[in-house]
């Protein structure tokens, strides 16, 4: 469904990605794990073309969307919950998910995807009315998903959910997650909490400087002993 | 009554720093070509700005959407110091082109109703002041409806606080950039036309406005439309007391001396987020 070939990105001289090539088939939750600043959050941007310095291919469904504006690539139902949600903090809730449906494909049908959001994230609703900036960590996740949700994704693509919060609402995040591919989405997530996102994956890939080091099924690499030694301290 | 005018000239260069991120030291040149063009008008065409209105903010909105694609879209993703070189330069070149062409002669519109004046009740306006007042508060308050209530307003409003996450919504920055540009040319024009049948048009009439505008809008809280609306009227009200008690030699500095109160004592203006 989302084929990456050999994707080389540039910072200025820095080069953050080398020759990354990556495959999402439909209906799996694929996880990429490594350290910080080993180019995991630079890939989603060049998915979501919001960073445009790269070179290689990307292909969406059967269409090269490489050269496609980030409004573009939204259309086509690629959709990325950003690292650290980015809410827009003097909006309120309500105000926030809407605008997860500014896209054409969904914006008509924005009144019913409230309602299904709130559906699946009850406790939104009771929210509506409040500043996205005055959430807590864990509900301005929350937030941040029901935003990517109303976009009606086809992949969603997660950079960090887990980032600041406390290991209880990881776990809650991780079951949304895995709600989120039973409604029948795909699932891009890139992780540091290493063991809660493996446990979900049909898939993974382990990036390092820039590179896939490792790929295999969410178990095979739970149990590597490269992964083992370098991410979960064992 | 002036601080309706200082609001509606504010609340678009609010706008366009807002939501662009541009600090539009040509606004003040946008307002002259406005009273340019409502002159023209009336002295070729004899029609009075009012009636002119139409024509005259199609005119600015083309206006707009010209700079904005030829001049400003190469430097969005510049240094804010370059792009204040350019609406600087900008601004420089918009006066002396207006020099070369309509040289430094004061151009008045005098309608029947310049001199007319609305007896409401205890007290008496005159005419084309109270229009203008009504007009542009209407026009800025029907501004800060619009980013409240309507979708695109709500897009511009996510693009001044978070660009990068407004471009994962799938909100097509550029052409909401030129649309808020275009909007704010378009009020400033209007600003304009309302001050044409009470103020002369010359090349350098805009300066004066903008550095108001920048007061305003500092005042405000940069980028807060309902701020520049306030402030603006702060400002006229403060104006008209000082001429009024002081003398009107005082008028400036007495909008002068509170800009640098608040700069001291609130510097993210009067409705500014924190930095």
């Amino acid at each position: 469904m989302l084929r990456l070939s050999n994707i080389n990105s540039y910072y200025g001289e820095v080069q953050v990605l080398r020759d990354l090539s990556l495959e999402v088939n439909k209906g799996e939750v694929i996880t990429v794990i490594g350290a910080n600043a080993a180019g995991k959050s630079t890939m989603l941007s060049c998915i979501s073309r919001t960073v445009t310095s790269f070179t290689g291919e990307i292909e969406f469904e059967g269409e090269r969307i490489d050269l496609l504006r980030p409004d573009q690539v939204v259309e086509r139902g690629l959709i990325q919950i950003p690292e650290g949600r980015l809410l827009f903090p003097k909006l309120t809730v309500r105000e926030n998910l809407e605008l997860g449906a500014y896209n054409k494909r969904s914006r008509a049908g924005r009144k019913e995807g409230l309602e299904y959001v709130y559906s699946f994230l009850p406790k939104l609703k009771e929210r509506e009315g409040q500043m996205a900036g005055s959430l807590s960590g864990g509900e301005a996740q929350m937030c941040a998903i029901g935003r990517g949700l109303m976009a009606n994704p086809i992949l969603l693509m997660f950079d960090e959910p887990s980032l600041g919060l406390a290991p209880i609402v990881v776990l809650e995040i991780m079951e949304l997650i895995k709600n989120i591919q039973k409604e029948g989405v795909t699932v891009l997530l890139v992780e540091q909490n290493v063991r809660q996102s493996l446990k979900l994956a049909d898939r993974a890939y382990v990036i390092e400087n820039g590179r896939i080091l490792l790929e295999g099924t969410g178990t095979e690499l739970l149990n590597s002993d490269q992964v083992k030694k370098a991410y979960l301290g064992i | 009554m002036s601080g309706g005018i200082y609001a509606l000239i504010s609340v678009g260069l609010a706008l366009i720093f807002g939501v662009v991120g541009l600090v539009n030291f040509a606004h003040g040149e946008f307002l002259m070509l406005a009273m340019y063009i409502a002159y023209w008008i009336y002295n070729k065409g004899g029609l009075d700005p009012y009636q002119s209105l139409p024509v005259n903010l199609i005119v600015m909105a083309v206006i707009g959407f010209l700079i904005f694609k030829l001049i400003m879209e190469r430097v969005l993703d510049s240094d804010h110091s370059i792009q204040m070189l350019l609406t600087l330069a900008l601004s420089m070149v918009l006066q002396n082109v207006a020099l070369i062409l309509w040289k430094a002669d004061y151009r008045s519109i005098r309608i029947p109703m310049t001199n007319s004046s609305t007896n409401m009740g205890f007290l008496t306006l005159n005419t084309p002041r109270l229009l203008a007042f009504v007009i542009a508060i209407g026009a800025s308050v029907l501004l800060y409806l619009y980013l409240q209530k309507t979708f695109t307003g709500a897009a511009m409003r996510a693009i001044s606080q978070n660009g990068k996450a407004a471009q994962l919504m799938g909100i097509n920055i550029k052409k909401t950039y030129m649309l808020a540009f275009v909007i704010g040319t378009v009020l400033v024009g209007l600003a304009g036309l309302l001050l044409s049948p009470i103020y002369p048009a010359f090349p350098l009439v805009g300066a004066n406005f903008s550095t108001l505008a920048f007061i305003v809008v500092v005042l405000g809280g940069l980028s807060s439309v309902p701020g520049a609306i306030i402030g603006g009227l702060v400002i006229g009200v403060i104006e008209s007391f000082a001429g009024y008690f002081a003398g009107a030699a005082y008028q400036q500095a007495a909008y002068f001396l509170l800009f640098i109160l608040v700069l001291v004592f609130k510097p993210n203006g009067l409705f500014g987020k924190k930095a």
